[in-house]
């Protein structure tokens, strides 16, 4: 019998688990998946929950639940990696685990103690994240109380999961607001790293639109170095300063710390992987799939979830000795929602930005870069998709390959 | 693809003014590049100049943060030495493409 460890049971773990439950015979291959928690979250639906449109009950469910039969789970802390030996070490190091190959999907997690003065004494009381179901609950509460003042959202540093996320919040806050009649009591700006809303510059000035019609305030180049908790501001290298009432924060996102004590991270604990065979750099029977990778695309579900269709392929290549064919290509795609009723969505790879069109190309009831109530529906309706289907494996009717048919370069 | 002259050599480079062959670089034309953009280099900016090199070279991602990895300069004393957007100035005399943000 030959072991396959999966290192992390979120989206990328899980759903990899229930593909190669199915795709291997059970008589010569185990398959067993290790994680410290026992609750799945639907992250997504984090974005919702400071407005009040979700509640914990709605992104939390069991992983035991989305684990296949078949597939053995042990709930444990991971201490490390020793692929030389080709095992890991669980339970602080009390118990081992042997692999014949390794996929490691452990995620990233927020680090706000990187920046100094975040965990600072207005954490979870004026600054919060909305990055764990405690940060989100916990703003929720203080929106509820806020009646004016500056809504400040920074992003520390990239990369950083769901890229959009930021854009998001702070269109969702503007029709909060507004929904509460103090829409004009209220200060929003965006204080970001970037030279603008976002990177790719189609996107960008369609975002930068957005923004301007909603009265959204942009502070670009900005990066945080500390925040004063005494006068309520965050300042840059520069001392360049922003005031705040409330701080919505997006910190340094890194890898988890198991993989800083295998030594086999970057400087924020991401590991080195191929970004078309999604093999580990120096590693041929390591596998990296999700946020987990270091590979230069967008940290989100939707990647781990195309990803997971060529890692697959490739493992099975590797165990027959073959060379890995499978090529991912980096394909990215985002709803965007823009406010209560309405959202957009972005389709995009290694190569290309987003572009204008319509998705997916074979129904297209979508519009990629364009304001529309049927996004926000599909982001609403994707929930349901996640809980039932992606997890599990199946197969969604989208490509994992990026494709170019209905999209527009604009002039 | 555009060229431009630095102290007598001439480089190619993309439409912002980033080298497109870091084999093209060598100190003096650093010194010019860092003329254009105001700064006169000491030997703390040549210090930071190879690190950011060595690391490009290597295939690692730069960032502002991996400054202080370098042992010469904390990010506080990286933004003193190249003012405004220290990373794309460094990235540019050191010859080397800007970084991209992967989003």
């Amino acid at each position: 019998m030959k072991n396959i460890l999966i290192l992390g049971a979120g989206t990328a773990g899980t759903l990899i688990a229930n593909k190669l439950r199915k795709r291997l015979s059970k008589r010569e291959w185990s398959i067993t998946i290790v994680d410290e928690n026992k609750e799945h979250y639907y992250q997504p639906g984090f974005l919702f929950i400071p407005f009040g449109i979700y509640n914990q009950n709605d992104v939390i469910k069991p992983k035991a639940k989305f684990i296949p039969k078949g597939v053995d789970f042990i709930y444990s802390q991971i201490d490390k990696i020793l692929p030389q030996e080709n095992k890991v070490l669980i339970a602080e190091g009390k118990r081992e685990l042997k692999y014949d190959f390794l996929i490691i999907a452990t995620g990233t997690r927020i680090a706000p103690e990187e920046t100094p003065g975040l965990l600072g004494e207005l954490w979870h009381k004026d600054i919060f994240d909305f990055y764990t179901v405690e940060g989100a609950v916990a703003l929720a509460e203080r929106l509820k109380s806020f009646n004016g003042g500056k809504l400040v959202v920074n992003i520390t540093e990239l990369p950083f999961k769901c890229p959009v996320a930021p854009l998001e919040f702070i269109f969702l806050a503007d029709t909060y607001f507004k929904k509460r009649g103090i829409r004009d009591k209220v200060e929003l700006t965006l204080v970001t790293p970037l030279p603008g809303a976002f990177t790719k510059p189609i996107a960008t000035k369609m975002l930068s639109g957005l923004m301007e019609e909603k009265n959204i305030k942009i502070v670009p180049d900005f990066n945080i170095a500390e925040v004063d908790n005494l006068n309520k501001k965050i300042l840059d290298y520069e001392e360049k300063a922003v005031e705040f009432d409330i701080l919505v924060t997006i910190p340094t996102n890194k890898g988890a710390d198991m993989i800083e004590r295998s030594s086999m991270g970057d400087d924020l604990n991401f590991v080195p992987t191929d970004k078309h065979t999604l093999q580990a750099v120096g590693h041929e029977n390591i596998f990296v799939l999700g946020d987990a990778a270091n590979l230069p695309t967008s940290k989100a579900g939707s990647v781990a979830h195309f990803a997971a269709d060529f890692l697959e392929d490739n493992l099975i290549s590797a165990i027959n000795g073959k060379p890995l064919k499978a090529k991912f290509d980096g394909h990215a795609n985002c709803y965007i929602v823009t406010s209560y009723s309405k959202g957009t969505l972005i389709d995009f790879n290694y190569e290309t930005e987003p572009l204008p069109g319509r998705y997916p190309y074979w129904i297209g009831p979508f519009g990629l870069l364009k304001d529309t109530r049927m996004n926000y529906f599909g982001k609403l309706f994707f929930k349901w998709m996640y809980w039932n289907l992606l997890l599990k494996g199946h197969h969604l009717p989208v490509t994992s390959h990026m494709s170019m048919c209905c999209k527009e370069k604009p002039e | 693809m555009a060229q431009k002259e630095f102290a007598g050599h001439m480089v190619d480079v993309n439409e912002e003014g980033y080298f497109t062959n870091p084999q093209q670089w060598n100190k003096e034309i650093a010194a010019a590049v860092a003329k254009e953009e105001g700064l006169e280099l000491s030997d703390k900016h040549y210090a930071i100049i190879e690190f950011l090199r060595t690391r490009f070279n290597s295939g690692e991602a730069l960032s502002i943060r991996s400054i202080n990895k370098s042992g010469i300069v904390d990010v506080k004393e990286f933004y003193a030495l190249f003012p405004g957007a220290p990373l794309k100035k460094s990235t540019k005399i050191a010859g080397i493409p800007k970084p991209s943000s992967c989003i």
